[in-house]
């Protein structure tokens, strides 16, 4: 369409400035994490080794690096499973009309530009009015599912409006239950996306900062424990810190688009397989 | 059969329901109520004053604050926007193959989904005192003493801010401009207008729902956040959200609770002004 002019170069100069800026200081501390003993904040590097990792496993040095991990984890995948079931649904709901749909939906939104620290805040001061104890798997949990299940739920907007019902039809005029169609032929087809809504929900809430801070309760979350070492910490065990966690979440995108392209891999050699469970 | 249908799709909307109820309306509805509250050094106790109204909007510190935000905002807005608009455009119209079109569009999305924090603390090593540019700034000879303003400063907050959020404009200029049939842009050239004629006259009309998008997403984060200021500006430079959380550690949670209230009525107003420009859900 465009003759690959100045022009043309001049944008991929400017994309690749954009990538490098994007992704120069996730590298530089990575590099960095590698430091030696006796390395510092900053270049130079002072040898190689592994031995911030090492320090970042040790409970004294760097307070419950494992505990709040393994509770950013749980979290984290119990935001998923909500997320992807309950957006879904509603989902399915949303492809009819019924009385309330624009409330709904705009408590969606809502949800989605209220400032976090808002809604931290809110649920904070709701738990301490009724005397109930904040905790990372109640109130934390709660909050975190009002930044995933918006974008749940828009994505689910987005599939359903590609989605083509015959498919459906079909099976219905089959003889199948709307049991049977959901299960057998719209979850086979949707499924890709339903990845991505799961993909959304981890990473969200075992990222999530500011949601958590008023809501966590006693025990820390990952973030809050990141915080609270950028407060503290001044050797590269930070940089290892940072490391490790963006090393997980590179893992989870990476399952997720492998799952997808896999999915669509199959259905292609296949064609869709939504017919063919009993 | 009808009636059960009717039944089966309340079914199943009812769980997202419940959730924004309790951790979005009532959470929302306890902060209104007990921004009235009185309190003191140990606890709230209900009434019904405007006082906490009247210290914060009396004291020159909080005009000072929303002030910074704003500015914060609107620069880091227009930032976004000229970044987010040229890389959705570059995208768009001048990567050719649909294969590449996908990878690079993830490859600008992908530092979305790792932390914030994380990615905020990796400019340290960069722009730090003894950090790489300022290191090489030196060797060329181009300064002769380490600059002190590039990291915690105003221009480290905008940075982290520009670095965290042009993806939000990206993604929906994107989405906007996939959606514009490329017959115009063919009957725009045929029709005599040069490449900037179209950009201005075609591209830029058609994607401005995805820039009313972008745009709301970015101005709402910028003006409720509070941890890029405080990590990035090192505690020297104040924000509406860093006052709240001050207010909170003192244990005014009506002060507090009053200050939120305030900022919600700004963001809602910004964002009422923005959602005029655009149908969010025709756009998915």
């Amino acid at each position: 369409m465009h003759r690959r002019g100045p022009a043309f170069w001049l944008l991929t100069g400017f994309f690749a400035l954009f990538v490098l800026f994007l992704y120069g200081p996730t590298i530089t501390i990575t590099i960095l994490s590698f430091q030696g003993p006796s390395g510092g904040l900053t270049f130079p590097m002072r040898g190689l080794s592994l031995y911030w990792f090492g320090n970042l496993f040790e409970k004294q040095m760097v307070g419950d690096f494992a505990g709040s991990f393994q509770r950013s984890i749980v979290l984290g995948l119990a935001t998923m499973a909500v997320t992807v079931i309950v957006s879904f649904s509603a989902g399915l709901a949303f492809r009819k009309r019924f009385r309330g749909a624009s409330v709904v939906f705009y408590l969606a939104i809502a949800s989605l530009i209220v400032p976090s620290i808002l809604i931290s805040l809110g649920i904070g001061l709701l738990f301490r009015v009724t005397g109930i104890d904040t905790a990372w798997y109640s109130s934390a949990f709660g909050a975190h599912l009002t930044w995933t299940l918006p974008f749940g739920l828009l994505i689910m907007f987005a599939v359903f409006n590609r989605f083509d019902r015959r498919y459906e039809e079909a099976a219905r005029d089959l003889g199948a239950t709307s049991w049977q169609t959901v299960k057998h032929v719209i979850v086979p087809i949707v499924l890709p996306s339903l990845i991505g809504v799961g993909l959304f929900g981890f990473t969200l809430s075992y990222d999530e900062f500011a949601r958590s801070l008023y809501t966590a309760g006693t025990f820390n979350t990952l973030p809050l424990e990141i915080y609270g070492m950028t407060t503290n910490v001044t050797t590269p065990v930070l940089y290892a810190l940072g490391t490790f966690t963006t090393g997980l979440s590179f893992l989870v995108i990476a399952l997720a688009l492998v799952s997808t392209i896999v999915l669509r891999r199959r259905r292609a050699r296949h064609g869709s397989d939504a017919g063919k469970a009993a | 059969m009808r009636r059960a249908a009717a039944w089966v799709t309340y079914l199943q909307v009812t769980p997202l329901s419940l959730v924004f109820l309790l951790f979005l309306v009532v959470p929302i509805a306890t902060i209104v109520v007990v921004s009235f509250f009185d309190y003191n050094t140990t606890e709230i106790i209900p009434a019904f004053l405007l006082q906490n109204y009247e210290e914060l909007l009396f004291s020159p510190v909080t005009w000072q604050t929303y002030l910074q935000t704003l500015e914060f905002t609107v620069i880091t807005w227009a930032l976004t926007l000229a970044i987010g608009f040229t890389i959705a455009y570059y995208l768009a119209f001048y990567v050719r193959s649909a294969t590449w079109q996908t990878v690079l569009f993830l490859v600008c999305t992908i530092p979305f989904w790792t932390s914030n924090i994380i990615r905020m603390i990796s400019w340290i090593p960069f722009l730090g005192r003894n950090g790489l540019l300022n290191t090489a700034l030196l060797h060329t000879g181009l300064i002769h003493q380490p600059l002190e303003f590039l990291l915690f400063s105003d221009f480290s907050v905008v940075l982290a801010y520009v670095h965290l959020y042009t993806l939000f404009m990206v993604v929906p200029i994107f989405n906007s401009m996939m959606r514009i049939e490329r017959s115009l842009l063919e009957a725009a050239r045929d029709g005599g207008a040069s490449g900037w004629q179209t950009l201005w006259n075609v591209i830029l009309p058609l994607a401005k729902p995805g820039i009313a998008i972008g745009s709301i997403f970015v101005v709402t984060i910028v003006m409720g956040d509070f941890v890029t200021v405080r990590l990035m500006s090192g505690g020297q430079t104040a924000s509406v959200g860093l006052m709240m959380m001050n207010a909170m550690s003192l244990l005014q949670y009506p002060a507090a609770a009053a200050n939120a209230v305030v900022l919600l009525l700004l963001v809602l107003m910004t964002v009422g002004v923005m959602m005029r420009l655009v149908d969010i859900r025709k756009e998915l």
